[in-house]
C-alpha cells in the first residue's frame, strides 16, 4: 500500500463532482489522514487469504421471464427533473457536427 | 392520552385485537403528542397524519371483520431511506429532498400489513452516513434524553421517536452501526438482524454487502415482535435469504442456563473511564448471575475493522450513489453539456461527509489503487469473519459494548475520524454479516452538573441465530431493567 497524496482534483472528476477550491484543500487533508489509518492494514499477511464480497449463502438468482406488472409510466416520469413526452431530457451529450 | 403514547406495541396489539381501543384512538393520541412534542425533539422530517389515519381506519375495519394482527394499530416511525408509496423519501439529502417514493419498502410494507401505523419519516446522517444524525442536510434530531446531545446515527431520528414516545417501534438500517448506536444514545433497544435476514427492495442502498434494516423498541419483546412480522424471504430481492425464519417472540427467556457468553479480549472497556468500566463489568457480572458461562475469547483481527471498514463501505457506496446524476429523479442544476450537468448536481446535492466518502471510495477503486485498497479490505474482512467463526467455537454468545460512549453534546467530533471510532464495537460484527443487539445496561454522567445518559450492551452470536440472541437479551433486561431508571427529558408519558 502506498502513501503518496490523493489527487483529489483528479478522483472528483472521476467521481463526477465539482469541488470548490476550499473543498480540495479540506478533503484532501481529510482524506489524506482518513488513508493513513487504513495503512494499518498493510500490516496484514493476506497474500493467503481469499477476498470476501459477501459473508452470508448467496447464490446467482435469476427469474422466471414473464411479464409483471412494473412502475406506472406517468407516475415515474413525473419524478424528472425535466422530461419530454415519454422520454428523460437531458442536455446535449454529442457536440453537434461543425 | 399519555399512557397510549408510552404503552409497547405488545400492549397496544393487545388492546387493540381485543377490541379494548381502536388503532384510530391510538393513532390520534399518538398525532397529538408528536405535533406537541416533534418541535423541540426533530425526530421526524414528514409526519404523515393523513396516511396514518387512513391505515389506523383500515386496521379498524380488519379487526371488525374478525381478523387478528401482529402488531395492530402500532404506531410506527420509519427511516427516511426506506420508499413508501406517495410519500417523501430524501435520505436527508439535498438531491432527493422532494423525491416522492413510486413503490414501497418490503419491511416497510410487511409492517403495514401486519397492522402497524405510519406515524412519519424520520430524520437521519445523509445516506446513513455518519454516526450522530448531524450529517443530515434537512434538519437537527436532538436526544430526548439531553437535548443537547446527539442522538446518535446515523438513523437517529426513528431512535429519538421512539425514546420520546413518539412511536412505539422505529425502523432503521444498520451498515457498521447505525441501528445499536443510535440505539445505546437513546435508552433504547436496536437489532441488526443477520445480513440477508430482511429484505431490503426499497431500502435506497449505501453499502450493499452490509446494508440491513432491524427494528429499535422499548423492549426485546417488542423487537422479537418486530422482527418475526420483516424477516424472510422476498422473491424483490435477490440477495435475502430463502431460509426458514425461526420465530423469536414465543421463545423469549429469562435466565441463560446452558449458554456459554464469551467476552472479548481485546475490547476491554478499561480505556473508557472508570465509569463505563464498572458500567460493563456489572453488565458482564449481570449475565454470569443469569447463569450464562462465562468465557475469555479472542478477536486479534478485530482493530481492523475500521480501516476494512471505511475503505469497503466508501467504495460500495461510490457506485451505489453514481445512479443520483439529475437524469431521471431528484435535484438537477442545470449546465451547457451532460457531464458539467453531473458534475454541478452532485457538487450542490451532496453534503461533504456524502462527497468525501464518495471521493475515498473512488480512489479505493481506481486503477492502480484496487488491489492495494479495496481488494486488502475484502481479505481483512475474511481475517474477521474467520476470527468470530473461531470463537464461536467456545461460546454461543459475545457480549461487548455497543457504543465507546454515552450520547455526545453536538459540535464535539469535528474531525471526520474521531465520529468514526464511535462504531469501533460494532462494524465487526457487520463485517460478519452477524446478528447483533444492542440492550440498555446502564448510565453514565459525562459531568457532574449533567443528568445520567444511557448505555448499550451489545450482544452478538452467529448468523441465523436471532431466537437464541433475543431470548438471552430478554433474559438480561427483564433481570436487569435498566432502561426504567429515568424517562426522557422530553416527550415523557
Amino acid at each position: 500500500m502506498s502513501s503518496e497524496k490523493i489527487d483529489v482534483r483528479y478522483v472528483a472528476k472521476l467521481a463526477r463532482i465539482a469541488l470548490t477550491d476550499d473543498e480540495v484543500e479540506r478533503f484532501g487533508a481529510q482524506l489524506g489522514d482518513l488513508l493513513e489509518h487504513v495503512q494499518a492494514l498493510a500490516e496484514l499477511d493476506v497474500d493467503a487469504v481469499p477476498a470476501t464480497a459477501q459473508v452470508v449463502e448467496s447464490r446467482n438468482v435469476q427469474r422466471v421471464d414473464a411479464v409483471r406488472p412494473t412502475l406506472d409510466r406517468e407516475t415515474v416520469l413525473a419524478q424528472a427533473p425535466q422530461r419530454q413526452g415519454p422520454f428523460f431530457r437531458v442536455p446535449r451529450i454529442i457536440a453537434e457536427a461543425e | 392520552m399519555s399512557e397510549t403514547v408510552s404503552a409497547t406495541a405488545a400492549s397496544i396489539t393487545r388492546e387493540v385485537n381485543a377490541g379494548r381501543r381502536s388503532a384510530r384512538d391510538v393513532t390520534d393520541a399518538m398525532l397529538a403528542h408528536v405535533d406537541a412534542v416533534d418541535d423541540r425533539v426533530g425526530a421526524y422530517l414528514t409526519r404523515l397524519h393523513d396516511l396514518a389515519r387512513a391505515h389506523a381506519d383500515k386496521v379498524d375495519a380488519r379487526i371488525a371483520a374478525g381478523e387478528k394482527l401482529p402488531l395492530a394499530g402500532v404506531p410506527l416511525a420509519v427511516k427516511d431511506n426506506m420508499c413508501l408509496t406517495g410519500t417523501r423519501t430524501t435520505c436527508a439529502s439535498k438531491i432527493l429532498e422532494h423525491w416522492v417514493a413510486p413503490y414501497t419498502n418490503t419491511a416497510v410494507a410487511r409492517m403495514l400489513e401486519a397492522g402497524a401505523i405510519p406515524i412519519g419519516k424520520t430524520n437521519m446522517d445523509e445516506f446513513a452516513m455518519g454516526s450522530s444524525c448531524e450529517n443530515s442536510a434537512l434538519g437537527v434530531t436532538r436526544n430526548p434524553y439531553d437535548l443537547g446531545c446527539v442522538p446518535g446515527g446515523s438513523s437517529g431520528g426513528s431512535a429519538a421517536a421512539v425514546a420520546a414516545n413518539q412511536a412505539a417501534i422505529g425502523l432503521g438500517s444498520d451498515t457498521g452501526g447505525s441501528i445499536r448506536e443510535p440505539a445505546a444514545f437513546c435508552n433504547l433497544v436496536g437489532f441488526k438482524p443477520t445480513y440477508g435476514r430482511i429484505s431490503r427492495y426499497g431500502l435506497i442502498a449505501f453499502a450493499s454487502s452490509l446494508d440491513q434494516i432491524g427494528p429499535f423498541t422499548r423492549t426485546v419483546e417488542d423487537t422479537a415482535l418486530a422482527y418475526d412480522v420483516m424477516a424472510g424471504h422476498d422473491p424483490m430481492d435477490s440477495t435475502s435469504i430463502d431460509r426458514a425464519v425461526e420465530s423469536t417472540a414465543d421463545h423469549l427467556r429469562t435466565d441463560l442456563r446452558g449458554l456459554k457468553v464469551g467476552l472479548v479480549r481485546e475490547f476491554d472497556t478499561e480505556g473508557l473511564g472508570s465509569d463505563i468500566h464498572a458500567v460493563y463489568k456489572k453488565a458482564y457480572a449481570d449475565l454470569e448471575a443469569l447463569g450464562a458461562e462465562i468465557v475469555d475469547v479472542a478477536l486479534p483481527s478485530a482493530k481492523y475493522g475500521l480501516a476494512t471498514y471505511y475503505l469497503i463501505a466508501p467504495a460500495e457506496c461510490s457506485s451505489n450513489l453514481a445512479r443520483f446524476d439529475g437524469v431521471r429523479y431528484g435535484l438537477r442544476v442545470d449546465a451547457n453539456d451532460v457531464t458539467a450537468m453531473y458534475e454541478a448536481t452532485r457538487s450542490a446535492g451532496f453534503g461533504p461527509e456524502v462527497k468525501r466518502r464518495i471521493l475515498i471510495g473512488t480512489y479505493a477503486l481506481s486503477s492502480g489503487y484496487y488491489d492495494a485498497y479495496y481488494v486488502r479490505a475484502q481479505k481483512a474482512r475474511t481475517l474477521i469473519a474467520k476470527d468470530f467463526e473461531k470463537a464461536f467455537a467456545s461460546c454461543d454468545l459475545i457480549a461487548c459494548p455497543a457504543a465507546s460512549s454515552a450520547a455526545f453534546p453536538f459540535n464535539s467530533k469535528s474531525d471526520p475520524y474521531s465520529m468514526y471510532l464511535m462504531d469501533y464495537y460494532t462494524i465487526p460484527m457487520s463485517l460478519a454479516g452477524l446478528p447483533a443487539i444492542s440492550v440498555p445496561c446502564g448510565w453514565v454522567k459525562v459531568s457532574a452538573e449533567s443528568a445520567p445518559m444511557p448505555m448499550g450492551l451489545q450482544l452478538t452470536s452467529p448468523i441465523f441465530t436471532e431466537r437464541m440472541l433475543l431470548g438471552a437479551a430478554h433474559a438480561y433486561e427483564q433481570a436487569t431493567k435498566h432502561a426504567g431508571l429515568r424517562g426522557p427529558a422530553v416527550g415523557a408519558a
